[in-house]
């Protein structure tokens, strides 16, 4: 059989409506399901309560506050240094350089390596060596290592967009390096880093295995006060209340579920919100 | 060559025994030429012939491609520009440059005019200085009541306007501009080819093109170059009307080119 090229068309543009719609319908699914499960046990006594024995009693708090502090020092480790290690190896060195493609090449298999693996890395570097013990700091430092690849990639990315004749344009005006990349070039690529920044934190928010490796608690009945407190976080709280037996826990891991996902956006609108503000001036 | 007729002429920048190559490659072979101070001097020849590349020696922006080296000088203010120790940032202050392609940064049009003055730390009053500099290029009447808008928003002979008050801003003694009105419409390079004119009065212009109405239209002083040689040099009436040399006469009168 042989179509007409309007046809195949026509059936191209349905395959894709088609996946669009299915991958769509999953996500659906899904929420409403958790959404069902876990409603009825969302109120504020769920998250004003720390975990508890008796379903009735337990909650999130803990779990909530040390993902908050573990988000933002992540944030505030992974963001600065993943984006200075991208504007050196964009703006500062020949990119001819075999040892540049080297490194180059190194960070993007590292973007590859299983999470466990930096939760391994964490526990013996930051938990043992360094004597961190089960720390927000250890915690927030693995997860840092963990989303740093990606940050650097799509920051390389961002930068690489930026046009040349920017840069010129610069220049030519008696502009110095240290002018062209903080004043033109970085700018210019923000919203693009911005885009990296959400994919990682939002893996970095989701990431159980390399935490409960460094050492995450599963009971913890006070909120971290300093960077060396021992803290949980949410997806290993809510892996702990999917493993009992009671049918209630069940309904408190879909209510830790949905504050987890109310985070993450919330996470995500702050960063799309920056996006936005330097998006301004790239096309009118 | 053509004799000039105004001797007495002071030459602001003077191109001495100047070659440039791409590795091994000679794009520019002994250029002698002085640019005239207050004049508009185009500098015209075929695609290859190397004119932007001297045009980009003058403020060093040559600097950025590597594989390039330079001999001979290009003097300006009693000293060799392509001297390694001097700095050539603060040389690009005095001699500004406007691009073949408009390019505005990704800013506010205000921002564009006091990004450079800023930088180089002599920006007292932002606003007179974003008037005056977009009255010089004749944009302010177009632009005055959307100076946050971003300059992305700008057509292109608006942007490349933008670009000229971008570098008049900078208050420079020499402006270089490399085909400014390829990349624009008729009308845009009309309003751009005015501008030359006015501009003149302040500033040293060098403009490259590949255009000879243009260049015979706004030039005071003419340098044909073909295959890396300074052909003729003179007075942009005498060159288009009486060329010395053949092979300007063949390319004026389109005969290649």
């Amino acid at each position: 059989m042989s179509l007409s090229r309007s046809q195949k068309n026509s059936l191209f543009k349905f395959s894709c409506q088609a996946v669009t719609a299915i991958s769509l319908l999953v996500l659906v699914v899904l929420l409403y399901h958790i959404m069902k499960e876990g409603f009825a046990y969302l109120n504020f006594d769920f998250l004003n309560h720390f975990p508890s024995r008796r379903p009735s009693r337990a909650g999130i708090k803990s779990a909530l506050f040390g993902s908050l502090w573990i988000m933002g020092l992540t944030a505030m480790i992974a963001i600065p240094v993943g984006v200075c290690t991208a504007l050196f190896l964009e703006e500062y060195t020949n990119r001819k350089n075999k040892w540049v493609k080297l490194v180059e090449l190194n960070i993007s298999n590292l973007a590859g390596v299983p999470s466990i693996v930096y939760g391994l890395l964490g526990l013996t570097v930051f938990v043992r060596f360094l004597g961190m013990d089960r720390s927000l700091i250890a915690g927030a430092l693995t997860l840092s290592l963990l989303i740093l690849p990606v940050i650097v990639v799509t920051t390389q990315g961002a930068l690489r967009a930026v046009p040349d004749a920017i840069r010129y344009g610069a220049y030519a005006l008696g502009a110095r390096r240290y002018h062209v990349v903080f004043g033109q070039v970085l700018p210019a690529a923000i919203p693009g880093i911005m885009t990296g920044v959400i994919l990682s934190m939002s893996r970095a928010i989701g990431e159980s295995a390399p935490l409960i490796m460094v050492g995450a608690l599963s009971f913890v009945a006070f909120t971290p006060e300093s960077i060396t407190d021992p803290f949980t976080v949410l997806p290993v709280q809510i892996y702990n209340w999917v493993g009992r037996p009671q049918e209630a826990f069940h309904g408190l891991a879909a209510a830790g579920i949905i504050v987890l996902l109310a985070v993450l956006f919330t996470f995500n609108i702050i960063a799309v919100f920056i996006r936005e503000k330097f998006q301004r001036y790239k096309n009118d | 060559m053509t004799e000039l007729k105004d001797k007495d002429q002071q030459a602001i920048i003077q191109l001495k025994d100047l070659s440039i190559f791409y590795g091994d490659n000679q794009a520019v072979n002994k250029i002698n030429l002085d640019f005239y101070k207050n004049k508009v001097t185009a500098i015209i020849g075929p695609s290859g012939c190397g004119k932007s590349t001297v045009l980009r020696s003058i403020n060093r922006m040559n600097d950025f491609i590597d594989i390039l080296h330079t001999k001979g000088e290009v003097v300006y203010e009693n000293q060799n520009i392509l001297d390694k120790n001097l700095d050539p940032t603060r040389l690009r202050r005095d001699i500004g440059m406007v691009f073949q392609r408009p390019n505005p940064f990704p800013k506010s049009i205000y921002n564009n005019i006091i990004w450079g003055p800023k930088i180089n730390g002599f920006l007292k009053n932002p606003d007179e200085l974003v008037e005056k500099s977009l009255r010089r290029a004749a944009l302010w009447d177009e632009v005055k009541d959307r100076l946050h808008d971003s300059a992305l928003g700008l057509s292109g002979g608006q942007q490349q306007r933008l670009c000229i008050a971008r570098t008049v801003a900078m208050n420079p003694s020499v402006i270089l501009m490399d085909e400014p009105c390829s990349a624009l419409d008729p009308k845009a390079t009309i309003r751009i080819e005015n501008l030359i004119d006015e501009l003149k009065d302040d500033y040293t212009i060098l403009i490259v093109t590949h255009n000879m109405q243009q260049a015979a239209r706004v030039s005071d002083y003419t340098a044909f170059l073909y295959e890396g040689e300074l052909v003729e040099f003179g007075e942009t009436d005498g060159l288009f009307t009486n060329p010395v040399e053949k092979q300007t006469e063949d390319y004026i009168t389109g005969r290649f080119g």
